[in-house]
């Protein structure tokens, strides 16, 4: 195995703290936590903060509109919000925090790029397609992912910005780690507190569930069942070492193995149980979880809040007319649920693919968006480095990504701050944002099938070679 | 002359019968009460204050019949009002303009009960059950909607009214309060409100109102005080007291044009009812049971009265009491007063006091006050001048700041307590801030003496009932104890804007929306005269006026603008949205479906024979009805089979038994 690493890795880390710390100490310059495309209504640190004065005030925390995160968070960072260091600047506690859990994401990326890739050199080899392993492109991609994680401009602003979408996904990338290290009990628990979080990632129960059934990413399955039987039709002598290995590889490719599921939905249902109680007993005199739930995925649900945000959606319900509200609220989530399937079906055989795909169709389509949700599936996007070389549209894609960001604040200050422009300015870049996410996921797709395919071709003519 | 049998004993029963029942209607028409007042008062910056008092009172029917009941001079509409919806308490006030608590004062009975935020304010308290006092309210502003031609019924809502717990009388859970900053008030609310006297404005004092002088005011606000007379013997509820009262204040057109322009600047103009309103009193109505005006002299004016005539005029000295005041060196009364109303304490305010009873239509009675020497006085202010404003610019968040300055009447207090004791000066703030600012509380901040402070060393109480998004409106009520010797407070608070629904937004969407003023109250504070005098106390305006009631003021009306999305774009923004994600869907699903292979297979059938395509993609379709799989017709070209099986008689059969479903549905149906 290659253990290569990418070059400088550990000062490239280092560096992109510094450069969070660096900024931390300008928050007052910057005033990122206020920005829109930073702190929505779920991420804001400064109604996190109303929410734990409330709370401490013996009022609701979800009393008035302010606060509408999981308790568990507000026990976590609440006390950190109201806690001042002399000289410093505020929410420097918090800030440290989202450092940290920002830092601790990149290094399960990084682990995660690293079994990702063992088992799919692995499958490769199992396949008999040896020179494309040894290619010399073959990045290391984990470190490659960890590093777009950790400098993509979009998880910095994130973090110095005070957003909790850090700590959201950091639970995601732990529950894919934990999937992918076949570890259920970890998978579980970040699945579980993903899902407490921010509720869209409940869908990616079908990536980990497949990832613990069939394994990481693998080449489509079909070509291990005709390697199969072309064993069974006629042995080829060759190194036997190699090739009982590659049987064993074959047999976990192709059998379910039902064992980790078990686990992790036991455990799943183990942790979710523990969360709910833990939830129900700090909401307990104020409501009960039925208000939690009313208060947390009910506003996440019905999109009360019509500030603006990177999505298109806050425009468009601030425009619909409201007897068409219902309405257009089950059509945009059943957008997400509709592709589930189709999707499941078709890229079973990569499972973290998978993951990253719903990843994007969530962040694209969730009620509100905020630039953290792209930092995740822009650092993920890191893992299939290799397989989506050949993808059309990555320059404009990159500089669509870079001209967007740049335009979405001037129509944004020009609109709110200097009136001089109007809403539709910024709705444009919101729209043109939605529409690069588009091409990203539909591109991806496409690049990854085409990959498969690639291999699907490579394969059969080496079998017909060894045919003939 | 004794007849034994008298023919006319039953009718003299009857009579009888019919005397005792006129005479109990009597009784009960005795007390019904109405009494009419004004009170004329000129103000420091060379205006007058005008204020009408109409009180009516009724007495309570306990009975079940009290609907029926008719009254002679109360109105009707609202005992009926009361009576309906259990009214313990309310007070509902249409004002415009801002009364000017600098100078016109803000320590005296009218600025604390008659100076109003602009547009419409309501409170009530009611009889019911906590459960049902929402509901009672929603109802109220419906009938008082109704009976004043305003649009109190915006009221109804939750998001415009709260329960706020000290600001006013302490009832608790069964008070309601709301304001409308925006209402215009005109002639149409004014209408009804006189509908309601029992003379009108056809006489008495009344008459006096003229509409174009009364809203050419820079402050005008009529008002509706409903109270519960309680029995003084075993303190039960025994009748309505209906008060009703209009504060204008005037500009006097100054009629002296002949004096020299010097003087003319310095002295204050000379006013007559005649010149201000342009009417005069031609009597009193019939109907009142009192009908005075009053002319009233604060205690700073009469004090720089009484210096001047000590200056000018230096062995009258000895001649004090009452009678001095009627001839006093600074200004002029048409009419003699029929009667002075001193206060207790030496140098303090004086009130003439004028009963229209012998006027008739050709004497008519017209206050005259012709001032004679320049005189500079200021009103008396509240221990705290309150003024609040709005921080940060832009249209995503701002702050609002409360400012507190003392005034001369604190450094008044800090010499009397001097060493003895920290004196203490109790202010109560009561905000309400509707849903769309959405106030983040732990921001409050306290600025004393320009120095931030720590909250709790101020802050005796604090509630706290945050705003719920198209719910309810935000209440923060404050209780501060701040040391007398302090000069200057600031609270702030910080907000952001939100974001409404196109619906939501008024006509005038980009003018801004109002945060209703916020109410500032002094309860070690009481503002009330002391007059000497027994006999006054059947008058209700100078019981009013002696009521000791705590300082009360109101801050200005903040106009917040808040950003607006393009009111012209919905149909655009929905098919726009649409189409991003029917793009998304449609081109997702299309890599998800595409088979590069079967594309090729199918491109080389379709340059070999192309006439059959239409007729294989008709076999295609057949293949999926019948849920074979597509694969299997597929890489046959050959489609006499496929077209064969198309029109087989299973497939007739099939349409056949469809159709015949339709059809005994159809029938059945039906």
């Amino acid at each position: 195995m290659m253990k290569k690493k990418v070059q400088w890795f550990w000062t490239w880390v280092l560096g992109s703290v510094v450069l969070r710390l660096i900024l931390l100490f300008f928050p007052k310059n910057l005033n990122l936590s206020s920005r829109p495309e930073v702190s929505t209504p779920l991420t804001s640190l400064r109604r996190l903060a109303e929410g734990y004065w409330l709370k401490q005030s013996s009022l609701s925390p979800y009393a008035g509109s302010m606060y509408h995160g999981s308790p568990l968070l507000l026990t976590l960072l609440g006390p950190l919000t109201v806690r001042r260091i002399e000289g410093q600047p505020d929410h420097l506690l918090c800030s440290l925090v989202f450092v940290i859990a920002d830092v601790v994401s990149a290094m399960l990326i990084c682990a995660a790029g690293e079994k990702l890739k063992v088992a799919y050199i692995s499958s490769l080899q199992s396949l008999g397609l040896h020179n494309l392993t040894e290619n010399s492109e073959f990045l290391p991609s984990g470190d490659f992912a960890a590093l777009v994680y950790l400098w993509n401009p979009f998880t910095i602003v994130a973090c110095v910005g005070l957003s909790t979408s850090a700590i959201e996904n950091l639970m995601v990338v732990l529950s894919l780690y934990g999937a992918c290290s076949r570890l259920a009990p970890l998978a579980a628990f970040g699945w579980v507190m993903a899902t407490h979080l921010s509720l869209y990632p409940a869908i990616l129960i079908i990536p980990v569930i497949l990832l613990l059934g069939y394994g990481p990413d693998a080449p489509p399955r079909k070509l291990f069942c005709q390697r199969k039987n072309l064993e069974g039709g006629n042995s080829i002598p060759s190194d036997s070492c190699s090739e009982e290995e590659a049987k064993n590889q074959l047999k976990v490719a192709n059998v379910f193995s039902w064992r980790p599921v078990v686990l992790f939905l036991f455990w799943a249902l183990l942790w979710s149980s523990y969360v709910l109680v833990l939830c129900g007993i700090y909401v307990q005199q104020y409501g009960g979880l039925q208000e939690l739930f009313k208060r947390t995925y009910g506003f996440i649900l019905t999109i009360q809040d019509l500030s603006p945000n990177i999505g298109v959606l806050w425009y468009f319900f601030a425009e619909v007319f409201d007897f068409f509200r219902n309405f257009f609220l089950i059509v945009f989530h059943g957008n997400i649920l509709l592709m589930i399937a189709p999707l499941a079906l078709r890229l079973n055989h990569r499972p973290c693919f998978l993951a990253f795909v719903y990843i994007v169709i969530s962040s694209m389509l969730k009620s509100y968006p905020s630039v953290g949700d792209s930092a995740l599936y822009l650092g993920l996007l890191g893992l299939f480095a290799y397989e989506l070389k050949d993808m059309q549209f990555s320059f404009f894609l990159f500089s669509g990504y870079i001209g967007v960001s740049l335009l979405s604040p001037v129509m944004h200050n020009l609109w709110i701050w200097r009136g001089t422009g109007n809403a539709n300015f910024y709705f444009a870049t919101a729209i043109a944002y939605v529409c690069l996410q588009i091409i990203l996921v539909v591109e991806s797709v496409s690049a990854m099938l085409n990959h498969d395919r690639k291999l699907t071709k490579l394969y059969t003519a080496k079998l017909q070679n060894i045919k003939s | 002359m004794a007849l034994p049998r008298n023919p006319t004993f039953p009718l003299s029963l009857l009579l009888l019968l019919v005397f005792l029942l006129s005479a109990t209607s009597a009784q009960q028409q005795q007390e019904e009460e109405f009494t009419e007042e004004l009170l004329m008062k000129p103000l420091p910056d060379r205006k007058v204050l005008a204020h009408f008092h109409f009180q009516s009172e009724a007495p309570l029917a306990a009975d079940e019949s009290s609907f029926a009941r008719h009254h002679h001079l109360f109105p009707k509409s609202i005992s009926q009002l009361v009576q309906k919806y259990h009214i313990k308490a309310m007070e509902l006030s249409f004002t415009q303009g801002r009364w000017n608590y600098e100078r016109w004062g803000g320590f005296d009975s009218i600025s604390s009960h008659n100076a109003k935020p602009p547009g419409v304010e309501l409170w009530a308290v009611f009889d019911v059950p906590l459960h049902q006092v929402d509901a009672s309210w929603k109802n109220l502003t419906h009938s008082l909607s109704g009976l004043f031609c305003a649009s109190i019924n915006f009221l109804e809502s939750s998001t415009s009214y709260s329960d706020p717990e000290w600001a006013f009388q302490s009832a608790l859970g069964s008070l309601r309060y709301g304001t409308l900053p925006r209402e215009a008030v005109c002639t149409e609310n004014l209408t009804p409100w006189l509908k309601l006297l029992p003379c009108r404005d056809k006489a008495g004092l009344s008459s006096l109102m003229d509409r174009p002088s009364i809203y050419k005011s820079f402050y005008h606000s009529q008002q509706l005080h409903l109270t519960m007379s309680t029995d003084p013997s075993d303190g039960s509820r025994s009748g309505i007291i209906l008060e009703q009262t209009l504060t204008v204040v005037l500009q006097p057109n100054d009629q002296k044009a002949g004096m020299s322009h010097l003087s003319k600047t310095k002295i204050q103009p000379s006013w007559s009812l005649s010149s201000i309103f342009g009417r005069k009193i031609s009597g009193r109505c019939v109907l009142a049971k009192l009908s005075n005006v009053y002319l009233h002299a604060e205690r700073s004016l009469v004090n720089q009265l009484e210096n001047l005539q000590k200056n000018t005029v230096k062995f009258a000295a000895n001649d004090t009491g009452l009678e001095d005041f009627r001839r006093n060196a600074g200004f002029e009364l048409s009419v003699t007063p029929e009667r002075v109303h001193a206060e207790l304490e030496k140098s303090s305010s004086i009130l003439y006091e004028y009963p229209i009873k012998e006027y008739t239509d050709t004497e008519q009675f017209d206050l005259g006050l012709t001032w004679v020497h320049p005189i500079v006085w200021s009103s008396p202010h509240a221990p705290l001048y309150a003024s609040r404003f709005l921080m940060g610019s832009g249209n995503e968040r701002g702050a609002i700041a409360i400012s507190l300055k003392s005034t001369e009447m604190t450094q008044g207090l800090v010499a009397a307590y001097n060493v003895e004791e920290r004196c203490k000066l109790q202010v109560n703030v009561l905000q309400i801030v509707p849903w769309y600012v959405k106030v983040y509380y732990h921001t409050l901040q306290l600025l004393v003496d320009e120095r931030p402070q720590a909250l709790t060393d101020f802050v005796e109480i604090m509630r706290v009932s945050p705003s719920e998004d198209k719910v309810s409106p935000g209440v923060m009520e404050l209780v501060l104890q701040f040391p007398c010797e302090m000069k200057s407070a600031v609270l702030s608070i910080e907000f952001d804007k939100g974001f409404l629904h196109i619906d939501e937004y008024p006509p005038d969407a980009n003018q801004g929306f109002d945060i209703p003023s916020a109410i500032i109250s002094f309860p070690d504070f009481h503002a009330g005269l002391q007059f000497s005098d027994k006999s006054q106390s059947k008058s209700p305006l100078l019981s009013k006026l002696q009521e000791r009631s705590p300082v009360l003021s109101y801050t200005e009306v903040l106009l917040v603008p808040l950003t607006t999305p393009d009111f012209s774009m919905p149909y655009n923004v929905i098919t726009i949205t649409c189409t991003v994600f029917a793009l998304y869907f449609g081109s997702l699903l299309n890599v998800l479906r595409r088979r590069v292979g079967e594309e090729e297979r199918l491109l080389k059938n379709k340059d070999a024979n192309k006439t059959v395509f239409f007729r294989r993609e008709l076999a295609k379709l057949s293949a999926k009805l019948r849920g074979r799989p597509l694969e299997l017709t597929l890489p046959c070209p050959s489609s006499s089979s496929s077209s064969s099986s198309f029109v087989s008689p299973k497939l007739i059969l099939r349409v056949l038994l469809v159709a015949g479903i339709a059809v005994v549905w159809q029938y059945y149906s039906q």
